[in-house]
Formats: C-alpha cells, sequence, structure tokens
C-alpha cells in the first residue's frame, strides 16, 4: 500500500502556494478567459471610458473634454449634424461601430496620478470600458497609459504635452494625438528669433513634474540652437500660487526673456504677476523684455485676462482656423454649448473618432487590431492638415500653431491670434533621437 | 542688495496676507475656544466678494452682438448701467475701481456669513473636542468650497487693481540705489492695508469698552459671565469681525493672485502654522510670526544666493563663492520655500514650547 502523504512535499506546497498566490494576485483582467480581448463587447453596445478631471485645477479643461466626448459620441452614432465625421478623410464610419452603438462611463481624475489610475481601473473592471481617453496631465496620462498597456486596453491619450508619453513612456497600447514640446520648440525657436533676434538671455521658471522639465528641455535646446544664452532655470512647485519670490530675482538676473514654462493655474498666477512686476514693459541691454509661454491654451489665456497681449507661445489647435474641419467642428460644438472649443474639448474629440474609424476599419476592439489600423494611419480633415499616426512611436505628426496673446480682442473667447502655422516637415523628429527614443513593446491583448 | 530689499517686500507682502488671516484665527480660538477649519475659506469668501461686485459693476443692457461667421450665435454684448447712468468715462472709473470699492460689500457680508456659521453651527460645538470641531468646520469649508466651484468654476478669476496703481513703484530710483528695485503699487499698498486692519482691531481691543470686555472674556470667561455681562453675544459678534477681516484681506488680495475656490485652503494650512509659531490665543504673536514667516519663505525662494554675491562669472571660483555655492545647493535647494515655514515651526517649537508670545495655561490642558 502506498502512503499518499508522502507525495505531499514541502517542494509540493511551494508550489502550489506560488501558483494559488499569483493567480489571487492576477488582476481580474487578465483572468476572463471567456473573452478573446479584455472586455470584447457582446451587446449590442460597445462602452468607451471617458477618464477627465471634473475636479481640482484643471476641472474647467476636463469638462471642456467631457462636452467634446459626447458630441463625438452622438456624431459616431450617427446623431446630431456629424460634426468633423463629415470633414473627415475616412469615411468608414456609417453610425456606429462594428454595428454597435457607443455608450460610456465617467471616471474623475482629479489632475492626480493615483485617482485616475484607480478610476481607470474601475471603468475597466466594473464598467468594461474597451478603451480609456482623457486626462489633462502628463503626469496622470503617462500613468494610465500604464495600467491600459497592463490591462489590454487601448489609451487615447487627452492634453497631454511632455515628450516622455510618446517618448521614452510609450507603449504599444497608448496613441496621442497631442503635440510635444519637442514640437512647440522646434516651432517657436524660429519665430522667437525673427521676433526677438538672436543675441538674448533667457531665464526659466519651470513647473517641477514631467511635463515642465520637458518642456525647459526643448526650449533650451532650440532656443540656444539660434544663439541664445540661459541665465538660470528655476524649479517652481506646482500650485505655488504666489510667485512673486520668483520674479524679483529675474529682475537682476541681466536676462531679457522670461520663459514660463507653466501651465494652468500656475501660469495665470506667474504671468500676471510678472506683468505686475513690469517685465512687460522693462527694458534690459537696450532691449525689450519679453515673456514667453511655451504653451497656451485658450482657457488660460482668458484666465490671465489683458496679461497675455503680445506673449508668444504654442497651441495644438485654435477655434479661429478656417479650415472645413475646424468650422464644422465650431459650429457643431458651439451650438450645442454656447461657445467655442478649447484645444483640450479638439484633441479630445479627434482621439475619440480616430478611435471609433480605426475600430471600423479593422472590424475589430481587439488591441492589437485597432492599434494596426492606427499606425502609420494618414487622415486630413480633422483641423490641422494632413496628419500622419507615426507607427513607431504612436505619435501623431501634423502642422503646429504659434501663436500670441490678441492686442484688441473682439471677445471674450477672441484672446490668441495664430502668428504661424508650422508646417509638419519642420516640427518632425526621428522616432530614435535620444531626447525621445523609447520602447513600445508588443501589444496587450489582454484576456 | 537689490535683490535682498525686493525678497523682503516680498515678505511684508506675504506676511501681511498671512497675520491677517492669522489674526481672525486667533481672535476665534482665543474667544470661543474654537479650532477654526473654515477660516481659511472665509479668506476666499470675501475674494469672491470683489469678484461678485465686479460683475454686478458689469450688468447693464444686452445688445445682439454682431455675426462673427463662426456658424453659432455669440453670447450678446453687454453695455453696464454705471456707463448708461454715470456716463462711459465715470463709469470705466467706476469699473476699475471694483476691488477697493467692493470692500462696501465685504464688510456686511461677511459680518452676516461670520454671524449665520456661528449661530447656525459653531455654537453646537463649543463644549465638545476640539477634533469634533475640526471636523465640523472642515467640512463647511468643503461645502463652501463646492458651492462656490459649482457657480463659479474652477479656472482662476483675474482682477485688476485701479488703473492708476496696476505698474510698479520706482522705489530703486526714489531711494537713488538702483533703477532694477521696482515693486507693484499693488503689493505696496497691500502691505499698508494690513497694517491699517492690524491696528484697527487691536486699537478696537485695547481702547474701547466692547473691546475690554472681550479681552476679560478670553481670559476667564466664567467671571464676565457672573458679572451679568452676556459675553456669548459679544463673542458672537467677535466672529463676525474675524470674518470681515478675514474677508477684508482675500478681497484686496485678487488684484495680486486670481481667486479661485481652493485659494482658501493654500492659505489656511500655512495660517495655522503661523498661529501655532506665534504662540495659541496671542495677537501680536499671531502678526509677528505671520510676517516673520512670510519674510522667511521668501527669502528661501532665492535659488542662487552666489551669484547674487557674486554677480560676476570671472569670480566664479574663489574660496568664498564654492562656500556659498555648496550652501546654494545643500540649503536652498528647489522647494525649500515650501517646507522652511514648517522647519522654522519645528525648530521654534522646540525652544519655545508655547511658540513665540504664547501664555501659560493656553491649550495645556
Amino acid at each position: 500500500m502506498t502512503d499518499n502523504r508522502s507525495k505531499i512535499s514541502r517542494r509540493s506546497i511551494l508550489k502550489t502556494g506560488a501558483v494559488a498566490g499569483s493567480a489571487l494576485a492576477t488582476p481580474m483582467f487578465f483572468s476572463n478567459t471567456a473573452n478573446a480581448y479584455t472586455n470584447e463587447p457582446k451587446g449590442d453596445t460597445v462602452t468607451f471610458g471617458f477618464n477627465v478631471p471634473q475636479t481640482g485645477a484643471y476641472a474647467d479643461e476636463g469638462a471642456d473634454e467631457l462636452r467634446a466626448y459626447q458630441l463625438a459620441v452622438e456624431h459616431i452614432n450617427g446623431e446630431g449634424d456629424g460634426g468633423m465625421l463629415n470633414t473627415f478623410s475616412s469615411k468608414a464610419l456609417k453610425g456606429g461601430i462594428n454595428g454597435k452603438k457607443v455608450a460610456f462611463v465617467t471616471g474623475d481624475t482629479q489632475t492626480k496620478s493615483d485617482a485616475a489610475r484607480a478610476s481607470a481601473k474601475r471603468m475597466i473592471e466594473k464598467d468594461g470600458a474597451v478603451m480609456i481617453t482623457g486626462g489633462s496631465s502628463s503626469g496622470v496620462a503617462i500613468a494610465v497609459q500604464g495600467l491600459c498597456q497592463e490591462a489590454g486596453v487601448i489609451f487615447m491619450a487627452g492634453l497631454t504635452h511632455s515628450n516622455d508619453t510618446t517618448g521614452k513612456d510609450r507603449r504599444a497600447n497608448g496613441f496621442r494625438h497631442f503635440f510635444n514640446t519637442e514640437m512647440t520648440g522646434a516651432a517657436l525657436g524660429p519665430v522667437l528669433k525673427n521676433q526677438f533676434g538672436t543675441e538674448r538671455t533667457a531665464y526659466h521658471l519651470t513647473a517641477d513634474y514631467t511635463w515642465g522639465w520637458s518642456q525647459e528641455g526643448s526650449i533650451k535646446k532650440y532656443t540656444e540652437q539660434i544663439g541664445w544664452n540661459t541665465a538660470a532655470a528655476v524649479k517652481t512647485p506646482l500650485g505655488a500660487g504666489d510667485f512673486s519670490q520668483y520674479i524679483t530675482p529675474v529682475l537682476n538676473s541681466g536676462a531679457d526673456v522670461l520663459v514660463l514654462n507653466h501651465y494652468g493655474k500656475d501660469m495665470v498666477n506667474s504671468l500676471t504677476q510678472a506683468v505686475q512686476f513690469g517685465l512687460r514693459d522693462k527694458q534690459v541691454n537696450g532691449k525689450d523684455f519679453a515673456i514667453v509661454v511655451p504653451l497656451y491654451s485658450r482657457l488660460m489665456a482668458q484666465g490671465a485676462g489683458e496679461n497675455v497681449k503680445g506673449i508668444y507661445g504654442s497651441t495644438n489647435w485654435h477655434w479661429s482656423l478656417k479650415d472645413e474641419g475646424s468650422k464644422a467642428f465650431v459650429k457643431s460644438f458651439g451650438s450645442k454649448y454656447g461657445f467655442p472649443p478649447s484645444q483640450a474639448a479638439h484633441t479630445t474629440y479627434c482621439q475619440a473618432l480616430l478611435y471609433a474609424d480605426a475600430c471600423q476599419r479593422a472590424g475589430t476592439f481587439k488591441p492589437s487590431g485597432v492599434g494596426a489600423a492606427l499606425e502609420g494611419f494618414k487622415f486630413d480633415g480633422l483641423g490641422n492638415g494632413p496628419t500622419e499616426y507615426r507607427a513607431e512611436d504612436h505619435q501623431c505628426f501634423k502642422d503646429v500653431l504659434v501663436v500670441k496673446g490678441k492686442e484688441n480682442p473682439t471677445s471674450k473667447f477672441d484672446v490668441l491670434e495664430v502668428v504661424e502655422v508650422t508646417p509638419r516637415a519642420q516640427v518632425e523628429y526621428a522616432h530614435t533621437d535620444p531626447d525621445v527614443k523609447g520602447d513600445l513593446g508588443p501589444y496587450n491583448d489582454g484576456a | 542688495m537689490d535683490v535682498i530689499l525686493l525678497q523682503l517686500l516680498n515678505g511684508l507682502d506675504k506676511g501681511g496676507a498671512y497675520a491677517l488671516i492669522a489674526l481672525g484665527l486667533t481672535l476665534v480660538f482665543g474667544t470661543l475656544g474654537v479650532v477654526n477649519f473654515a477660516h481659511g475659506v472665509l479668506f476666499m469668501l470675501g475674494a469672491f466678494c470683489a469678484v461678485v461686485f465686479n460683475k454686478m459693476l458689469q450688468l447693464g443692457v444686452e445688445k445682439p452682438s454682431e455675426d462673427t461667421g463662426l456658424g453659432f450665435a455669440p453670447p450678446p454684448e453687454v453695455v453696464p448701467y454705471v456707463d448708461i447712468w454715470f456716463g462711459e468715462e465715470m463709469g470705466s472709473l467706476i469699473t476699475s475701481y471694483s476691488v477697493p470699492l467692493s470692500i462696501i460689500l465685504v464688510i456686511p457680508f461677511m459680518l452676516l456669513v461670520g454671524i449665520i456659521v456661528e449661530r447656525g453651527l459653531i455654537q453646537h460645538f463649543y463644549k465638545r473636542a476640539h477634533a469634533d470641531q475640526i471636523l465640523v468646520t472642515f467640512g463647511l469649508a468643503i461645502v463652501l468650497q463646492e458651492i462656490v466651484k459649482h457657480y463659479f468654476g474652477a479656472n482662476p478669476l483675474p482682477q485688476s487693481a485701479p488703473e492708476i496703481v496696476s505698474g510698479s513703484a520706482n522705489i530703486g530710483t526714489w531711494l537713488g540705489v538702483s533703477e532694477n528695485l521696482v515693486y507693484p503699487w499693488w503689493r505696496l499698498i497691500y502691505f499698508g492695508f494690513a497694517a491699517v486692519v492690524i491696528a484697527a482691531v487691536f486699537s478696537f481691543l485695547q481702547f474701547t469698552t466692547y473691546g475690554m470686555v472681550v479681552r476679560a472674556g478670553m481670559n476667564d470667561r466664567e467671571t464676565v459671565g457672573i458679572l451679568g455681562i452676556d459675553i456669548e453675544r459679544r463673542f458672537t459678534v467677535i466672529f463676525g469681525l474675524a470674518a470681515v477681516v478675514a474677508g477684508l484681506a482675500g478681497a484686496m488680495y485678487t488684484p495680486t493672485l486670481p481667486p479661485d475656490y481652493r485659494m482658501g485652503m493654500d492659505f489656511l494650512v500655512l495660517s495655522f502654522v503661523v498661529v501655532v509659531v506665534g504662540g495659541m490665543g496671542s495677537l501680536p504673536g499671531a502678526v509677528l510670526s505671520g510676517f516673520l514667516l512670510g519674510i522667511m519663505q521668501s527669502f528661501a525662494a532665492v535659488a542662487s544666493y552666489a551669484s547674487l554675491v557674486f554677480p560676476n562669472p570671472a569670480d566664479h571660483s574663489g574660496f568664498f563663492y564654492n562656500i556659498l555655492n555648496f550652501i546654494d545647493s545643500w540649503v536652498f535647494f528647489p522647494g525649500i520655500d515650501q517646507v522652511i515655514i514648517y522647519l522654522v515651526a519645528v525648530v521654534i517649537l522646540l525652544t519655545l514650547p508655547r511658540g513665540l508670545l504664547g501664555r501659560a495655561g493656553v491649550m495645556e490642558d
């Protein structure tokens, strides 16, 4: 008679424990073997997850993103006036996607990485979202992109401008329509040279997180290429409120340009205070002092009021553009909400449309299939001219707008004027460039 | 030298706001014994009074705006009543003075808010533990913040100083020092305003009979009650007064810092540290530590003292330069200005456990 007890060895217990432990530790989205991929839609609807800041400092941008998503869902489902679907070069969408209507759930990122990951996780695990999109901070975008890669769903980034999102932190399941700091630098450099000459000394105030570092690096790189010196680059904490103690040292630094690598509330405060200290009217080294705000948004410019007049920066899109796509979007959004859309609304609307179109062309919602349809996809009619989703880093390449604060605004929305549309060729860089290189890795389809 | 003077002015300006908030906090704590976590929100409400007053001045008759060709109807233009009543020139002058003029709205509104909050909520927590008071006032702060966010949104709403003082004062030229020594007029005005309000509150408490009774109540509430004085009613007024001081501080701060719904919380935590460092229950302590910590914070933000002392790059190699450079990189690292207040608080409380001017017996039971 064999003694079965002898088979239960220390080693087999350890093995069983390890297997059971790893099964328990595996998130729900890895263990759903019934589907071919995570959250494969079974009924007559497909669920999108809109993860935007509904509270916190970027709540107004988040609210505009949500408005744009709701409009996009209407248009994808074949309702409303169709907006930019009428001007979009791809004509694949015919009301719904792959025979399903789009439904959506929303989450609040609070502009915090941990909160954003928690809400994205909830939408994937509990609500069955097959795609997550949105956000208004690079820190949040990179965190959520990582989560989506692990979960096996596509992430269509919202308003994120750091190089890292499609640079060193790029992931196969993540795609970005918005531009980045490298493109801002490449577009702004020549305009700053024409406007302010080559003998300038810049002083940087920089928001102390991934986007601020990326923005400072890009502007330094392109301004030093045109002959400018950098006097100092001072990091400022996010949400500092009163920047006067950082601005007063600028007065005696010998610098004749102040670069504000700030966004949102920080930019509104630092620019307002810089103007109060007389920097806009100052003369240094026989030249007029200049202020540059590399990344502008209309909502921010409205927040800073009169202080933005004559100040240069860049933006992804502006409602005053006169191409057919922009006109259709402004009309559609304005008719529904009573005011023109922001760049945040534009990029998120485009992302929703681009994802839906890719699913339709691929005939599936499977991440690897959708990704293949997006990689190298060339399109037009979405407000930025001919655009391409580059296969190697999942970054959209298109023209970049250089803008400046309008001297004589005609309405409270009319705060920026487009100075130059920088062609795509001038802002394009190699995906292997040391400043932006990264590894996409393989697609994760999840289940 | 210019930078030192500028940072000193910055510190006084920032310290003015801290001192005004801390003064109200201490007043409420000293009289009612309540730790009021909603005090920062009163500062924010005052700031939004300035926003509302400005919006009131913008009220007027709508006239259809011209078609912008955007494909949707733009919002109609408004001709303000003040322009219609007083003429365009006078109307825009009044609108330009909206921040200082908003004081006429701030005083009655904040007094009313203070009295309603004290009678409606705070009075039920006098005999409860400090933890309960903190929780209920913190909850109140969140509710008031969310109400403001609902009506005004999350973005900052910039307010302008009157045009005549919107520029900078050439202090350096006056003193014959350097033309780089300029400072915004409004910040100088704010410092003066803070000094006047602080002097007024101290005078009220020191030189009026009402103030004398309140001071007596702060020291010994029971004996004052035995003497037949309704100290509770006086304390309600004091809560209203603290709300007015916080509101005035907030309204006048709006041209410096565009208000948003969270600004009160940003100031509240710092103001509590100011109160503790000054000494719980000590009004002069609150003012002194407000200015002291404002100045410390301002000086900690200077990124490089080495290049200030040795502005010429040719001198960037000597022994003293290297010493200063070492101090810059190890002491004045980025973000030190955000924590210096707490570091100083730790040092002061370790050496003076009651704070700078704290009285014996307060929060020691």
